[in-house]
């Protein structure tokens, strides 16, 4: 018990909620970082899912190159990123450039798989219909088509987002800051405390990610549509890459 | 990266591929541990689920809860106990297997179909016969699928085990690729773990079509 008091202790500490060492600072760091490059993965991932499983076109060439970055370990993408940025910007390759380039190219794989997913499910005679109505293609896939794959996509976003909260503090590896810095410090100075104290926030970030995405999904789904539906967290993002 | 650096040296691997393979090696031990002592656990749980059934609803929740937390947080959470040690390692990548290996035994043994179970039953067999020689080796495809996502997601996993001391090919990506700013041991790093991935995943359907030779005659 004694170490849980030592933890608390950590957490009501004013010295670490002052100066560029914050515990305000980190989280502000992480969030801003996992909030920016989950936006920048959704503008990438959601028009090429989209364009590929409305058209059909690309399908496997989709699904190769998604099944190869999930193979990817997240630790990789941050790895990669970082000689990337250094070679594209000349800027030393340090900070928050890295790391948000790992983190969108880690958030874009799932999206576009269950987008791609969701739209294929699409019954044939719905979107027949559609266009019988007289629908052009653009209003097919926005008022049809994704509608219906709602679930799916979001699932896809979900496991995204959560991916990208929980791997964030890695940035810490290409100075990035982040929750993960705490995690760096305390194993450099072999201070565990410090570093179950961030490992605690870490968690609790990701599961609160979670939940409020599986709140999301359920809210989002069209009413119409309400009839039970997969909304598996893992979704079609559960299948194994191969 | 330092000025002028090419992006990638070849001939930086093709002076260390003992380093490599060493590298290698430890990041398949570490593996093989954590896919082996995830699969003996998982099996008693689900037999205990054969047996109770009600336990799989409890079972399912803690190991994916477990499964819901950060690799980088589990694998520093145990520090406290148990050290900078393959230990502490271990406790983390078993965790991430169970909810995988749990929910496809169970799943791969409710699948058998009751009348094969009957008719086991009224051939005399005991309840230890039918499930070693009925039920699973009907459910081996199964099993071994969930094996295959289990040893690919460790595979992953322990690239990060490097943060903790464990070696592996984490330490070319992190250690070497980024602390020391030389991005061909990253790519190298990388690039060899997703072959390991695909070769052992390959390797593990290889292992199963020819333990369950029937059921390529059906399709399976």
């Amino acid at each position: 018990m004694d170490f849980l008091g030592q933890v608390l202790a950590w957490y009501t500490d004013p010295a670490n909620w002052t100066g560029n060492n914050a515990i305000q600072l980190r989280l502000w760091q992480h969030l801003s970082l996992s909030v920016a490059s989950l936006g920048v993965g959704l503008a990438i991932a959601l028009p090429i899912g989209l364009y590929i499983g409305h058209t059909g076109r690309g399908a496997r060439a989709a699904v190769a190159v998604s099944n190869i970055g999930r193979a990817v370990p997240s630790l990789g993408w941050l790895g990669i990123a970082y000689p990337i940025s250094t070679g594209l910007f000349h800027r030393g390759g340090i900070g928050f450039l890295p790391a948000f380039i790992g983190l969108v190219a880690l958030a874009i794989p799932p999206i576009v798989t269950n987008t791609h997913a969701g739209l294929k499910e699409v019954d044939p005679e719905l979107r027949e219909a559609a266009r019988g109505m007289g629908m052009r293609e653009l209003q097919i896939l926005l008022r049809v088509e994704v509608p219906v794959a709602l679930t799916v996509i979001l699932a896809g976003v979900r496991v995204s987002a959560v991916a990208v909260i929980a791997t964030a503090p890695l940035a810490a590896l290409v100075g990035g800051g982040t929750l993960g810095a705490y995690i760096l410090q305390g194993l450099a100075l072999a201070d565990e405390v410090r570093v179950f104290a961030a490992a605690v926030m870490v968690a609790v970030l990701a599961v609160v990610t979670e939940l409020a995405f599986a709140w999301l999904q359920r809210r989002a789904v069209s009413p119409g549509l309400a009839a039970p539906v997969d909304t598996g967290a893992s979704g079609a993002a559960a299948v194994p890459a191969l | 990266m330092t000025e002028g650096q090419p992006f990638f040296q070849l001939d930086w691997v093709l002076d260390n591929l003992d380093t490599l393979a060493q590298r290698i090696g430890e990041h398949m031990l570490v593996t093989v541990i954590a896919v082996v002592a995830g699969f003996v656990i998982s099996f008693g749980l689900a037999l205990a689920v054969r047996r109770y059934p009600r336990l799989y609803g409890p079972i399912l929740a803690v190991s994916g809860v477990l499964y819901a937390v950060p690799s980088i947080a589990l694998f520093v959470l145990f520090i406290p106990i148990t050290g900078l040690s393959l230990l502490t390692a271990e406790i983390a990548l078993v965790s991430y297997t169970l909810v995988i290996l749990v929910r496809n035994i169970v799943t791969g043994l409710r699948g058998v179909p009751a009348d094969v179970i009957e008719a086991a039953r009224g051939m005399g067999y005991t309840d230890r016969q039918r499930l070693w020689r009925v039920e699973l080796p009907i459910a081996l495809p199964i099993i071994v699928a969930g094996v295959r996502i289990a040893t690919v997601t460790t595979i992953g996993l322990v690239t990060i085990a490097t943060l903790i001391g464990m070696g592996g090919l984490g330490y070319l990506i992190v250690n070497i690729g980024v602390q020391q700013r030389f991005p061909t041991a990253t790519i190298t790093g990388v690039a060899v773990v997703v072959l390991l991935s695909t070769i052992v995943d390959l390797g593990l359907l290889a292992v199963q079509r020819r333990l369950t030779p029937w059921a390529k005659a059906r399709g399976g």
